[in-house]
C-alpha cells in the first residue's frame, strides 16, 4: 500500500501450522468454519456435561450467569432479555465464541464436531431447529437468526451530533430544579471504612 | 488546654481531646486557631529522628495514609470477579495521569501472566507476507508516544435508569489516562504489506476470552498504536503486559490486551464482543452496532459523594475531568444550581486530542445546598448532553455510551449524593 512506509525486514514469515493454530475466527458467511457436524442429541449430552452448571439444563441461565435461550420479542421492553435466540444476529458468532472461549475457565477444549453439536443444541433450546437437526459446515449458512435484521450502524453523526452541537445556555436556563432520584434510595454502593477516616 | 485544630491523631491527644472526637468543621481551618499549635511549638518525631533509607523501597507504594485511594469493585454487577470490572479512584486523584497501580481493570477471563520471551504477535490474512514478531522485534521499530484516555463503553452504564451508585469512582471510574509508548500499528502493517482487498482488521488477545474485535482499516492506519510502555514503565499485567492495542478515542473494549494476532480481513468478523456485547439497544428494539467513539463527557470529582466538603463555607475548589473521543476538550462549564446558571471553569492545560483534561472552578461557597454539574465541550462544537436528552433519543436500554451530565447534591453539612434532577 502506498500510504505505508518501507518495510524494515523485522519479524519472520508465519508458518501454515502457526496460522492454522491461531486463526480460528469464523465470519458471518461461514468463512473459517472447519469441516464437521454435530446433532442436537449429542449436543444436549455435551451441554449437560460442560455447560449446564452455569447456563442451565435448557440454556436458560443459572443465577447471574448468561441465559443463552429465551427472551423472544423483549428487545423493545423495559428490561430486554438478550440471548442467542432473541438478540444475536449471526450463527457464526455462536460457533466461533463457543469454540474459542468456552467453557469459561477451560476454553479451547471443544473439537469442531463438539462445537457443531453444542451449537445445534443451543439452536434447539431457542426453538429454532427440530430435535433431529444436524448442523454441519455445509448447511451452516442456511440458518437465519431471528434478530439478524435488528442492527443498524452507529447513527450518532445523524441523530445526535447535530442536536448536541449548539452554543449552550449560560444564564437563567430553566425556571426551577427538583431532585427526582436519589442513589441512596437504592443503597447498593459498597462502603469502605477507610473513606470515613479521612 | 485549648482546642487545637489538627487532623493528626497524635496532635489530638496532645491537645487533650478525646481520641476520635468529632471536630467542628470550622476548626479544620487554620483561622480557627485560638492558641499555639503543638505541631509547630513542639518538636515532632520526624524533625528529630531519621526517616527511611534509600535501600528500603526498591519499588514503592503510596504512603499508608492514602490507603483509600484504591480500585474498588461492585460484586453485584457481574456473575463472578474473573469476567468483571473495577473502578479507578478518580474522586481522589488530580491532574490527568492515572497511576497505573489504581487504574481500572476490565477482564473477560482474568488478568493473565504472559512473559516477554513467550510473547508472539502474528499478522496474517490479506497481507503479502504473514509475519510473526517476538517482543524483541517490536522494540526495534520506530516508536511514537501519546497520552490517551481508555474509557470502558459501559462507564456510567448502571446509571441509565436513574441515580444508582454513590460516588464518581463508581459512576465514572471505568477510565484511565496514560502516556503510552509503542509502535504505530501502520508500521507493523507495512511490514506485512496489506493487499487491496483488505478493508478491516480483526484483533485479538492471548487470553482465553480473546476479546476479538473488528476495526476498519482507516482507523488502524490513522492513530492506533501497539503499546508496550505506559506512564514510563512496562504495562501492568492487568493492563495487557507485555503488549496492548491503543485505539485513541474509541471504546475501551477495542484496546485489546495481551495482543497476539492482527488479521487483515475483507469485512468485519462480527465477533461476540461486537454483536452480543458492545451493541446499544434503542427504545424500539433496534440496536446500534459499531458505536466505537466515546463522546465528550465530564464529571465533577470533588466535591462528590466520596469527597464531602469538610471545611465549611468560604473558598472551595470544584474540580473534575473532561474528555472526548472526537478531539480536544475546549471548554468545561460548571453549575452549582442544577444547570440554571453556568460558569466556565479553568482548564489546567490546553485540551489534548482524546486525552483527559483537568478543570478547576474556584468557588466561594455560601454554605447553602448546591446541585453540582459539569458540561464538557470539544473541538467539534459538541456539548455534553443531559441524561434526559440522551434518553429521549435512545431510551434506557443502551447499556453503553452514557455520557450524560452528572449531578451531585451537596447538602448544607457538606455531604454529597448522586441524584437526578428535573
Amino acid at each position: 500500500s502506498p500510504a505505508l512506509a518501507e518495510p524494515l525486514g523485522l519479524g519472520r514469515e508465519a508458518l501454515p501450522e502457526e496460522i492454522a493454530a491461531w486463526d480460528v475466527d469464523v465470519m458471518p458467511d461461514g468463512t473459517g468454519l472447519p469441516e464437521g457436524s454435530g446433532d442436537v442429541a449429542s449436543g444436549e449430552g455435551l451441554f449437560q456435561e460442560k455447560c449446564a452448571a452455569c447456563h442451565g439444563d435448557f440454556a436458560e441461565g443459572l443465577d447471574n450467569w448468561p441465559a443463552l435461550a429465551g427472551g423472544e420479542d423483549t428487545l423493545d421492553h423495559k428490561d430486554p432479555v438478550k440471548t442467542v435466540g432473541s438478540y444475536w444476529p449471526h450463527l457464526s458468532t455462536l460457533w466461533d465464541y463457543v469454540h474459542r472461549s468456552m467453557p469459561f475457565g477451560q476454553a479451547q477444549i471443544l473439537t469442531p464436531d463438539e462445537t457443531y453439536a453444542i451449537t445445534a443444541y443451543i439452536l434447539y433450546s431457542n426453538y429454532l431447529v427440530d430435535e433431529d437437526f444436524v448442523l454441519s459446515d455445509r448447511n451452516f449458512s442456511e440458518i437465519e437468526m431471528p434478530n439478524a435484521g435488528g442492527f443498524i450502524v452507529d447513527d450518532r453523526p445523524e441523530t445526535e451530533y447535530p442536536v448536541f452541537t449548539a452554543e449552550p445556555c449560560m444564564r437563567d436556563c430553566k425556571e426551577s430544579v427538583e431532585i427526582t432520584m436519589h442513589a441512596s434510595v437504592f443503597d447498593v454502593t459498597p462502603t469502605d471504612p477507610a473513606d470515613k477516616d479521612k | 488546654m485549648s482546642k487545637f485544630a489538627t487532623t493528626s491523631r497524635r496532635g489530638v491527644l496532645r491537645a487533650g481531646l478525646a481520641a476520635g472526637a468529632l471536630l467542628p468543621a470550622a476548626s479544620l481551618s487554620a483561622r480557627a486557631q485560638d492558641g499555639p499549635d503543638p505541631l509547630i511549638t513542639e518538636v515532632q518525631d520526624w524533625a528529630r529522628y531519621t526517616g527511611a533509607g534509600v535501600d528500603e523501597t526498591p519499588y514503592g507504594l503510596p504512603i499508608r495514609f492514602e490507603s483509600d485511594v484504591i480500585r474498588r469493585n461492585v460484586p453485584w454487577l457481574t456473575a463472578d470477579p474473573i469476567s468483571s470490572i473495577n473502578f479507578t479512584p478518580i474522586h481522589a486523584l488530580d491532574g490527568t495521569i492515572t497511576p497505573a497501580g489504581c487504574a481500572f481493570e476490565r477482564h473477560h477471563s482474568g488478568a493473565i501472566e504472559l512473559a516477554k520471551p513467550d510473547y508472539r504477535l502474528m499478522i496474517n490474512g490479506l497481507v503479502d507476507r504473514p509475519l510473526v514478531f517476538t517482543y524483541a522485534d517490536l522494540e526495534r521499530f520506530p516508536r511514537q508516544s501519546g497520552v490517551y484516555f481508555c474509557e470502558c463503553a459501559a462507564n456510567s452504564g448502571m446509571e441509565w435508569a436513574g441515580a444508582q451508585l454513590n460516588g464518581s469512582q463508581f459512576t465514572h471510574g471505568m477510565i484511565h489516562n496514560m502516556e503510552y509508548v509503542g509502535v504505530p500499528l501502520k508500521t507493523l502493517l507495512a511490514e506485512a504489506g496489506i493487499r487491496p482487498e483488505g478493508k478491516w482488521l480483526y484483533v485479538e488477545g492471548a487470553d482465553a476470552s480473546s476479546n476479538g474485535r473488528s476495526i476498519p482499516l482507516e482507523k488502524a492506519l490513522d492513530d492506533c498504536m501497539v503499546a508496550f510502555k505506559a506512564n514510563g514503565e512496562a504495562l501492568r499485567k492487568e493492563h495487557g503486559y507485555p503488549v496492548r492495542l491503543v485505539v485513541p478515542g474509541w471504546e475501551g473494549n477495542l484496546w485489546i490486551k495481551w495482543l497476539r494476532r492482527i488479521e487483515v480481513t475483507p469485512g468485519p468478523v462480527e465477533s461476540r464482543e461486537e454483536t452480543s456485547k458492545y451493541t446499544d439497544t434503542l427504545d424500539n428494539g433496534i440496536s446500534r452496532k459499531w458505536t466505537w467513539v466515546m463522546d465528550a463527557k465530564s464529571v465533577v470529582t470533588a466535591p462528590s459523594p466520596q469527597v464531602p466538603v469538610r471545611h465549611g463555607k468560604g473558598p472551595l475548589v470544584i474540580t473534575g475531568l473532561a474528555w472526548s473521543g472526537r478531539g480536544a476538550i475546549t471548554r468545561v462549564d460548571v453549575s452549582t444550581d442544577g444547570g440554571r446558571n453556568w460558569r466556565t471553569a479553568r482548564l489546567a492545560a490546553l485540551g489534548q486530542r482524546m486525552a483527559m483534561t483537568r478543570f478547576w472552578l474556584d468557588h466561594l461557597w455560601d454554605g447553602e445546598e448546591m446541585l453540582l454539574q459539569s458540561r464538557a465541550m470539544d473541538e467539534t462544537g459538541y456539548v455534553q448532553p443531559t441524561k434526559d436528552a440522551l434518553r429521549e433519543i435512545r431510551g434506557e436500554n443502551s447499556v453503553y455510551h452514557n455520557n450524560g451530565i452528572q449531578t451531585w447534591w451537596v447538602r448544607k453539612d457538606g455531604s454529597a449524593e448522586n441524584v437526578e434532577i428535573s
